[in-house]
């Protein structure tokens, strides 16, 4: 059997902390998979060297000529493996959404799409985590992203009349010493949004610092999210005005917990 | 990097203050509509039925049309047909004319503000009053409603007193809302005593027995169309439900959805004209008909209105109704406007983080964000994408699809990240930058350090 791991582009480039604990989580966890049923092998996790990018950021602009390329190659890339995981719902939501109309070959479309899965969502659904051991000590306001909650219902949205969950809380709130904190908007949009961020710059960053003030009035001294491309956004705008809060992955926050080294 | 719309919202946030009060305002409207709706456990089940009873009609809608026409008519109405905004005004002020019509008063229509009525029947020498009272008071303004179901939900009270006071002559400074709006209630009685004719929208129309609902809080519409013998309703063909048996799935929704009230004040029904009066319905298609053709866009046509898409828009609340310029703004606004014009229209789509929360919140399950990324594509297959936006996804593209290429831009960038003078990386030219800082580069990207790491694979 094997993983595959999706390194979306621009966690390959700046966040290569959130690549390695992404790896280390599925190292820990994998033995929860059968092992090969012919030769008795281990599930083997593998990072397709041939992968760039989803395609989104041409897709979301509305470009599907230069999007459907990428997508294509993605799609060879992740060919040969049993699961694709990666730790970015948006990346995740353009696969398993909008890749129709980009990818030729419908059959390899639909086994790619069946196949892929949000790291959190990978560890709570197929290898059946329901909670996380260890300790982090720390007020954590947790930033569920649009297309977590929207799109791979990862969580259930504050719009719906539907029994609430979130898959990423339920990996981090049996961890020591972290606690939860609140929002009075629990989950509106950071203003991220691709290239919406530079679109339209001027709603975005009044989003993001909405974002930030909300965390903050509830007290977080992190602000996680399973996705890091908000988290690059709202990070940007913390690190420009030098607030005395921080970003990380949940991946991180949970090898931490974990006393996984992140050995990058 | 900037388009009409992003244009004019960065003018909406640069007022800050400003911005936020609009933003807190519109967000207490949602969530005033979270607490309506978790009060009905069956509303997953509203949404759904609403929406197949909508997609039903609009799958049947010449046939249903007809015999919406045929009862209306058996019950003594008079329907019209409008192909378009101008034939709707025509046959409006036709209509007027005939009866001699000097003086007009009007509820909330926002087919009639999508037609421009006002002003054409200003040209022909017809007052027509606003009666609702947000409406009224943009008209006073003399300016296009910012909200399709809250018009003056951008004016402070203290604007509206203000106003009141050039306007309508109250005191000067008063800024009490019951003051205000008791004063315009005495001045708007005036209007409606001297109407001739009353013009309403449309909420509902039923089929099955060619009668119609216009939803107020204000008892507006009933005043306006029951004193003056006259009455003219303006419906949308999307209006149409096909039974006033299914009239309470709709009233259900709409107010909880649109105000967070269980109910409007009023839900008045019209069944032909009272003994004496003349009731006319025009039917307007303007554009809705081409929607009906198109498999992507045809589940616009579901709307009804509640306005729920543009409380919730992060973007609608923080750059104002008025920064779409067009009558329908928000979510449904940024479809159906670039459905008419998209040349006119071609940054709206891209108003929007596509963030979902306007289809998880619409009552009618209308998929908004997908419809709006349909948009976009629509808008760059008809070159309709500025160039140099058009040009940057080019060059990503050309980029991505090399993994050779990907790798050695992606080092470049880091190592240019990294040495060069925060002078050269923060320019004009670097949108991302203007307010927040860029990623601090890593010495080496994943897969370096995986290649190392993993010398055997």
């Amino acid at each position: 059997m094997r993983i595959g791991l999706f390194i979306p582009c621009y966690i390959d480039q700046f966040y290569p902390r959130v690549g390695v604990a992404t790896l280390r989580l599925l190292e820990r966890f994998a033995d929860r998979l059968p092992r090969d049923a012919g030769n008795g092998a281990a599930p083997q996790i593998v990072f397709p060297r041939q992968q760039t990018c989803c395609g989104q950021p041409m897709a979301n602009a509305g470009c599907v000529a230069d999007a459907a390329p990428v997508a294509e190659l993605f799609t060879a890339a992740f060919a040969d493996c049993d699961y694709v995981v990666g730790p970015s719902g948006s990346c995740v939501a353009m696969i398993r959404k909008h890749y129709h109309g980009l990818v030729r070959d419908e059959a390899a479309l639909a086994a790619l799409q069946n196949k892929t899965y949000e790291l959190c969502e990978f560890l709570v659904d197929v290898l059946g985590i329901e909670s996380i051991d260890g300790k982090f000590p720390g007020r954590v306001g947790l930033h569920q992203s649009c297309h977590g909650v929207r799109e791979l219902g990862l969580a259930q949205g504050s719009e719906r009349v539907l029994p609430d969950f979130s898959k990423v809380r339920t990996l981090l709130q049996g961890i020591e010493g972290l606690e939860l904190t609140g929002l009075d908007r629990p989950d509106e949009c950071c203003g991220f949004g691709g290239t919406f961020a530079v679109f339209e710059e001027a709603v975005s960053c009044m989003m993001g610092r909405d974002r930030v003030a909300d965390h903050e009035r509830h007290g977080a001294e992190v602000l996680a999210s399973a996705d890091m491309s908000c988290l690059m956004h709202l990070g940007g705008l913390i690190r420009r005005e030098e607030k005395p809060i921080r970003t990380m992955h949940v991946a991180e926050i949970m090898c931490e917990a974990l006393r996984i080294p992140i050995d990058v | 990097m900037s388009s009409a719309h992003a244009a004019a919202a960065a003018e909406f946030v640069a007022n800050d203050e400003r911005a936020h009060w609009h933003d807190q305002a519109l967000w207490f409207v949602r969530s005033k509509r979270d607490k309506q709706a978790h009060s009905l456990p069956e509303w997953e089940r509203l949404r759904e039925l609403a929406s197949a009873i909508k997609l039903h009609t609009m799958s049947h809608l010449p046939a249903l049309l007809e015999q919406f026409e045929a009862n209306a008519t058996r019950l003594g109405a008079k329907v019209h047909w409008a192909r378009d905004a101008a034939e709707h005004n025509a046959i409006v002020h036709g209509i007027l004319a005939e009866h001699d019509v000097r003086r007009v008063c009007k509820s909330k229509s926002m087919l009639t503000e999508e037609c421009h009525l006002n002003p054409y029947l200003e040209r022909h020498g017809i007052e027509v009053t606003d009666t609702d009272l947000g409406e009224w008071i943009v008209q006073l303004r003399e300016e296009p409603p910012s909200h399709i179901v809250l018009p003056a939900i951008h004016i402070k009270k203290e604007e509206v007193g203000e106003l009141f006071h050039r306007k309508l002559g109250t005191d000067a400074g008063a800024t009490d809302p019951k003051y205000l709006t008791e004063s315009a209630r005495q001045k708007l009685r005036e209007k409606f005593l001297a109407a001739d004719a009353g013009i309403t929208g449309v909420n509902f129309g039923m089929a099955d027995t060619g009668g119609f609902v216009v939803c107020t809080n204000e008892g507006n519409a009933d005043l306006g169309a029951s004193l003056p013998r006259l009455h003219i309703a303006s419906m949308g063909i999307e209006k149409l439900i096909p039974r006033a048996a299914d009239l309470g799935v709709f009233l259900r929704l709409l107010a909880r959805s649109a105000t967070g009230q269980p109910i409007t004040t009023y839900s008045s029904h019209f069944h032909g004209p009272p003994p004496g009066g003349e009731l006319h319905i025009v039917l307007v298609d303007n554009g809705r008909s081409r929607l009906l053709g198109s498999e992507e866009f045809r589940r616009s046509l579901n709307c009804i209105r509640c306005g729920a898409c543009m409380n919730t828009c992060p973007v609608y609340r923080r750059s104002g109704g008025h920064s779409y310029a067009v009558t329908v703004p928000g979510p449904i606004g940024s479809i159906i406007n670039p459905a008419r014009d998209p040349a006119e229209h071609n940054s709206l789509p891209y108003a929007c983080s596509l963030c979902g929360s306007c289809s998880d919140v619409c009552p009618v399950k209308i998929d908004l964000h997908s419809q709006l990324l349909v948009w976009r594509r629509e808008i760059v297959a008809r070159g309709l994408l500025g160039r140099g936006k058009r040009l940057l996804m080019k060059l990503t593209g050309a980029v991505l699809r090399r993994p050779w290429l990907y790798r050695t831009g992606g080092r470049l960038a880091r190592f240019g990240l990294k040495y060069s003078p925060r002078w050269l990386v923060y320019t004009r030219l670097n949108p991302w930058g203007k307010q927040r800082e860029l990623p601090e580069p890593p010495k080496q990207s994943f897969r370096a350090w995986y290649a190392k790491h993993h010398k055997r694979d």
